[in-house]
């Protein structure tokens, strides 16, 4: 298992190198922040000063340099926008995402299983027609239309839920959390309804129905854990989804994550942040990859067993 | 069980007795039906062996009778009793109750019948738990019993092993071990050695076998291999197209057939083939189970065929000696 992890880290470090150079040179084709942050009526020396202290005079292939060998010191700059360091901007907005993806994908996970799994018990049934009906219209609908129908219904005209920021009770988890579940969740209940299909008709289950296995032992004790693989590897996808794209979501409920920094570090052209929020989500995305790799070796023996000791 | 003032079984009546079964099949292209008018009853301690070719309705029979039938088939006719009970006519959680320590069954592939990510000890250790309510610990240690009891070396190791790390033969023991744990009356063996190579097959019968004395176990053996039935059981069953065309015991229905599908059968064993020559067998291939003729099932391949056969189908009628055939004319089979 541990050379497994080594192996998987060793072989994203050259992806991962590939994001930072790519970042680094897409975000500088933004325009120049000179142009940004001083006034209309700056003088040409006012702007050499300003790129001086920042760098900016430098050719790029200096800049990446000196951005490289920062980073290699885990300095990732400061920000234009705030002179806060970069990093620290980072740490305190990828929280609130990861809070964000986690309890959505903890709710779409535990929810598709049960409605997935139930559907697949009887294929065809009534629960199963409407199981299939509700996962592919949840899994169909746009979460920014989803997002400003709830706001515009639980939140103007019912008044029921608040429709922004992040202080106040569980409430404000609502509205974010329901917007960002509906897709996830959809997809999932169609895949752990696929492949629960497949195991339930498998003849071990049979079996194990030979053996008086009730409905729910049958369901939860022998076919799950064989129909789960697909479900953690979609869930996988869909969780970098969150962590990649709450940009919508967090923007329009204001709550203060790394998408919403990643988009106004773009607007702002704060090189230093957008390239250490990108970073930090990229490193994310692949720890997400390793645990899911790491998870289907744990659900499954022969998975375990073909890792090379 | 719900019927407590059932009369005590005593040791002549049959373990498993099945009466007019019939089993539909959703197509696509409408219902056809399977298993028509299936009957045949087993004693404990003997064996019975469903013969047929694929498609025959031999495992869908066996599957009605544990109740493991797909959702596309359901059984629309006739009694399965066990202990002196209708079993068809029980709810799903009193069948239950009787799937382990009454009927029991064991499949052809024993890779796919075993759970891929379970521990093998957990798995044959799982009727304990469902019907005797045992711990984890407990079952365990029941589970490296019967792995030692089917010839598992080194079971307490080996309990703790997937079922992708044993060979097949291994496998199939692993199968039957869990299917004999809570002594059942009837073990249901569906082809349990067509997967095995020859020298495994042979210890599986008797593995099989042995069981079967030890725990005084009805068996209905499954299988297109005459030369299995001859070896290992005591009575036959010879179905075609879903219908049951002789039944007698092994000794006299292989002696003398008194239809002409099962010398068919038996015709075709290439006993002194010569290199060159065709092997004999049976001409034709079963009905579609959408086009059983309205007659005799057999009717398409029989080379006695005549008017009446089209006409009326023949029922199954005792030929004397406990035995029946569903032909018109099995007298004709006795002369030859």
């Amino acid at each position: 298992m541990v050379t497994f992890l080594r192996k998987r880290i060793l072989s994203s470090a050259v992806p991962l190198v590939c994001v930072v150079l790519g970042v680094f040179f897409l975000a500088r084709m933004t325009g120049n922040p000179v142009d940004l942050y001083l006034p209309l009526s700056a003088t040409a020396e006012q702007r050499a000063e300003f790129s001086a202290a920042q760098g900016f005079d430098l050719s790029v292939p200096a800049q990446l340099w000196n951005y490289l060998v920062d980073a290699a010191h885990l300095d990732f700059g400061t920000s234009l926008r705030t002179g806060q360091s970069a990093t620290e901007m980072v740490f305190d907005a990828f929280p609130v995402t990861l809070q964000l993806a986690g309890v959505t994908m903890l709710l779409a996970i535990t929810g598709a299983v049960l409605i997935g799994s139930l559907a697949a018990y009887r294929p065809n049934s009534l629960v199963d027609r409407i199981a299939s009906l509700l996962s592919m219209t949840a899994a169909s609908i746009p979460d920014f239309w989803f997002a400003v129908m709830g706001v515009l219904v639980f939140g103007v005209s019912l008044d029921l839920l608040p429709t922004s920021g992040t202080l106040g009770g569980p409430e404000i988890w609502v509205l974010p959390v329901a917007t960002l579940l509906i897709r996830p969740f959809g997809v999932l209940v169609q895949v752990v309804r696929g492949s629960m299909v497949s195991a339930l008709s498998a003849p071990y289950v049979k079996i194990a129905r030979a053996k008086g296995a009730t409905p729910r032992r049958v369901i939860f004790g022998h076919a799950l854990r064989n129909a789960v693989t697909p479900v953690l590897t979609v869930a996988g996808d869909l969780t970098v989804g969150l962590v990649n794209g709450a940009v919508i979501v967090e923007t329009i409920f204001g709550w203060p994550g790394i998408g919403k920094l990643m988009i106004d570090s773009i607007l702002q052209r704060d090189f230093a942040v957008l390239q250490a929020a990108v970073l930090m989500t990229a490193v994310t995305i692949f720890a997400l990859n390793i645990l899911v790799d790491v998870c289907h070796a744990l659900t499954d023996p022969r998975v375990r067993q073909a890792v090379p000791a | 069980m719900t019927t407590t003032s059932a009369p005590a079984p005593s040791a002549a009546d049959p373990a498993l007795d099945v009466e007019g079964l019939c089993v539909d099949l959703s197509t696509a292209s409408g219902t056809v039906r399977a298993v028509d008018g299936v009957s045949f009853s087993v004693r404990r301690g003997r064996t019975l062996a469903l013969l047929g070719e694929s498609g025959c309705g031999k495992s869908m029979t066996a599957l009605s009778v544990v109740g493991l039938l797909d959702p596309a088939a359901s059984v629309t006719g006739g009694a399965v009793r066990v202990r002196g009970e209708d079993i068809l006519r029980l709810s799903p959680a009193e069948r239950r109750r009787l799937a382990g320590p009454v009927l029991s069954i064991v499949f052809q592939d024993a890779l796919t019948a075993l759970n891929p990510v379970q521990p093998v000890g957990r798995q044959i250790g799982e009727p304990f738990r469902i019907h005797r309510g045992l711990s984890r610990r407990e079952a365990r240690e029941k589970a490296i019993e019967l792995m030692t009891r089917v010839g598992i070396p080194e079971p307490r190791q080996r309990a703790k092993s997937y079922p992708h790390q044993f060979s097949g033969g291994m496998r199939q023991r692993l199968l039957i071990a869990m299917a004999v744990a809570l002594d059942p009356d009837v073990l249901i063996a569906d082809e349990p050695t067509t997967a095995l190579d020859v020298t495994v097959q042979a210890q599986i019968m008797r593995l099989l076998r042995d069981l079967q004395d030890e725990r005084d176990m009805a068996v209905v053996l499954i299988t297109h291999d005459l030369a299995v039935v001859a070896q290992r059981a005591d009575d036959v069953v010879v179905m075609y197209a879903g219908t049951v065309v002789e039944q007698g015991t092994v000794r006299e229905v292989f002696a003398a057939p008194r239809h002409p599908y099962t010398r068919g059968l038996l015709d075709s064993v290439p006993e002194d083939a010569e290199r060159g020559q065709p092997l004999p067998a049976v001409p034709g291939s079963p009905p579609e189970l959408s086009a059983v003729p309205s007659g005799c099932v057999f009717q398409d391949r029989c080379p006695l065929v005549r008017e009446r056969c089209v006409r009326e189908r023949p029922s199954l009628r005792a030929t004397g000696d406990g035995r029946s055939a569903a032909c018109h004319f099995s007298e004709e089979l006795d002369r030859d």
